[in-house]
């Protein structure tokens, strides 16, 4: 019994950084209706950037958090021109392919420079201990980085003007137009936070668990799954939802073999998109 | 249908796969034609959901794998003759379609397509814990079962115009889905599905029946694929390039059409044939793809036969 409460507990550790990585494909849903296919790819990127960082470089992981986030937010803005801004106002299926499309140029160039190989960052943190349980102390600085980053975007996103502002395009883009607010480089904008934010995940997640180039595939099903449950375009609610699909994880690990974790969470997906189309934890549009 | 020259077209298009490869008993060229079959097989069914209902179906390779498995294990662990067995893996893949279809058609859109991602690892994870079928390391058929077919050199050729034979199949069903009802109730669906249902087409009924029809041919044809293989396991399966090239086929030719998605498949096999030779881009076959399907939904999103139409409106009455 405490055993399945440890894992539980674990469950929300991982499934905040969950969360994180579904707050960026929430945010671009929320503001412009686009479902980015790159998601899952742009977590890898982060994962890699951390490898690379302090493989080659020495750089403590943690400390690679900075440039994974700003170098991001660019390579976000750069994607928004090239493949999302023709698409916007076109039938959503138009954008599902570009994404797709560019997420093949991207797997493509990843497998063929560092193949399918398993990658493996060390971080040693202290870890705590609870009787005969010790939680990792990786998974739980990763946690409260994950909750101090989303807190960081709630309050960008109700606090600033640009966070308004955005929020303003999301909810009626023609209005926030006519009161002067330049929604195309807001777009943009939008883009860059939700790639940041699948970088910064990706980061964490590349911290917690070895790695492969095409180990996004999974992260980005995880992340759709976490999406419906917190409702599309709901930031806030994303994290819930990831936090749910962490203690579901945890609590069915010691159970079923790994491989089938992801098709009982698909069958989640299903269910939950049939039963419960506004999220379960909120109705769309309060982002 | 035959008094229409779109018919003749097909017919003769077959005639040359047919007749092409014999011509001197050209082995190179029959398989460089299967691989261009196999596309247009997966690329024109793909197009029914893709370009009559405007359904992504980013999992199009699940029906050829399990098809795949079902035709090679009925083959290998009962000893079925190859015919029931091809029969039973398209049935079979078909009805398992149209179970999951009701299901996972009630989603629209993007969400559709989202699941069909999900189908894709459902499907794999289950094939790769399923004992029967080997597991990750696959299914192996002895050469014995190509006798009945006259040995493995004849039975290379039997395979192949099979293959042909659900080549066609495949054109002519495009063809005559399009010019029926339920072709006109799929095509309103694509356009408007709101609209479409309140002017009485059963769109729930229609989107299960079309991904399960979408189904069929493909399975059968992962199953003449596997068997001529004689092996089959589930990373070649699922090989996630070959959905991926099928959907870029449909819309270099442009979706919706169905002699562009021959003509795509085709210039895609020849493209494909020519970058697989030299020796650095055989690495990138999926940076040319993803490259080529961004420039053609960034630019061209009718395809080959969009500009064909509006180049020449009179082609619109011949070329289907």
């Amino acid at each position: 019994m405490l055993g399945i409460l440890a894992s539980i507990i674990d469950g929300v550790l991982v499934g905040l950084v969950y969360g994180l990585a579904a707050m960026g494909l929430t945010l671009i849903w929320g503001v412009m209706d686009v479902i980015n296919l790159t998601h899952g790819t742009m977590i890898v990127a982060g994962m890699f950037t951390l490898y690379l960082l302090t493989s080659a470089l020495g750089v403590p992981p943690y400390l690679a958090l900075p440039p994974v986030l700003v170098g991001g937010f660019i390579v976000g803005v750069a994607l928004y021109w090239i493949a999302v801004h023709r698409m916007i106002g076109r039938p959503p299926l138009m954008s599902l392919l570009s994404t797709f499309a560019v997420n093949l140029v991207l797997i493509g160039i990843g497998t063929g420079v560092w193949g399918t190989a398993l990658f493996n960052v060390a971080v040693s943190v202290p870890g705590i201990s609870i009787g005969r349980y010790t939680f990792p102390g990786a998974h739980i600085l990763a946690a409260v980085l994950a909750a101090v980053i989303a807190a960081a975007l709630y309050l960008f996103l109700h606090g600033t003007r640009l966070g308004r502002a955005l929020r303003a395009v999301a909810n009626n883009r023609e209005a926030a137009e006519l009161v002067g607010i330049p929604s195309t480089r807001l777009l943009a904008i939008a883009f860059g936070c939700g790639v940041s934010l699948a970088g910064v995940s990706g980061l964490l997640i590349g911290t917690l668990f070895p790695f492969t180039v095409l180990s996004g595939d999974g992260y980005q099903l995880k992340g759709f799954v976490v999406t419906v449950l917190g409702g599309f375009g709901n930031p806030i609610g994303a994290l819930l939802g990831g936090v749910a699909l962490g203690v579901l994880e945890g609590a069915v690990t010691p159970f079923v073999p790994v491989s089938w974790t992801l098709v009982i969470e698909f069958g989640l997906f299903v269910l939950v998109l049939i039963a419960f189309p506004g999220g379960v934890f909120a109705r769309r549009g309060t982002l | 249908m035959w008094r229409r020259p779109f018919f003749w077209i097909v017919a003769a298009v077959i005639a040359v796969f047919v007749f092409a490869p014999l011509i001197g008993d050209n082995v190179s060229l029959r398989e460089g034609l299967v691989l261009a079959a196999i596309y247009i097989i997966l690329a024109s069914n793909l197009n029914l959901m893709l370009g009559y209902a405007g359904y992504i179906n980013f999992g199009s390779i699940v029906f050829f794998g399990l098809g795949g498995y079902i035709c090679v294990w009925l083959i290998n662990s009962y000893n079925w003759p190859l015919a029931p067995s091809l029969l039973a893996a398209g049935i079979g893949v078909s009805v398992l379609s149209f179970i999951f279809g009701l299901g996972i058609l009630r989603l629209r859109g993007p969400f559709f397509a989202l699941s069909t991602i999900g189908i894709v690892e459902g499907v794999q994870a289950f094939v790769q814990n399923f004992e029967p079928w080997g597991g990750s390391a696959g299914i192996y058929i002895s050469p014995m079962v190509f006798q009945p077919l006259g040995g493995p050199g004849r039975a290379l050729w039997v395979i192949y115009f099979l293959l042909v034979a659900v080549m066609g199949a495949s054109l002519y069903l495009s063809y005559a889905i399009k010019t029926s009802k339920f072709g006109l109730g799929l095509l309103a669906i694509g356009q408007n599905e709101d609209a479409a249902a309140i002017l009485g087409v059963p769109t729930p009924r229609y989107k299960a029946l079309v991904y399960s029809v979408s189904a069929f041919l493909p399975a059968i044809a992962g199953g003449l694929y596997f068997f001529k293989s004689a092996f089959i396991q589930p990373s070649d399966a699922f090989d996630l390039s070959l959905s991926t090239e099928a959907l870029v086929v449909a819309m270099l030719g442009g979706q919706g059409t169905v002699t562009g998605v021959a003509v795509g498949a085709y210039l895609y096999e020849e493209l494909r044939g020519y970058l697989l030779t030299s020796a650095s881009f055989s690495n990138f076959q999926l940076v040319i793809a993803g490259a080529l399907l961004l420039v053609i939904v960034l630019f061209f999103p009718s395809g080959l036969m969009g500009f064909i139409y509006s180049r020449y409106p009179s082609t619109k009455k011949v070329l289907e």
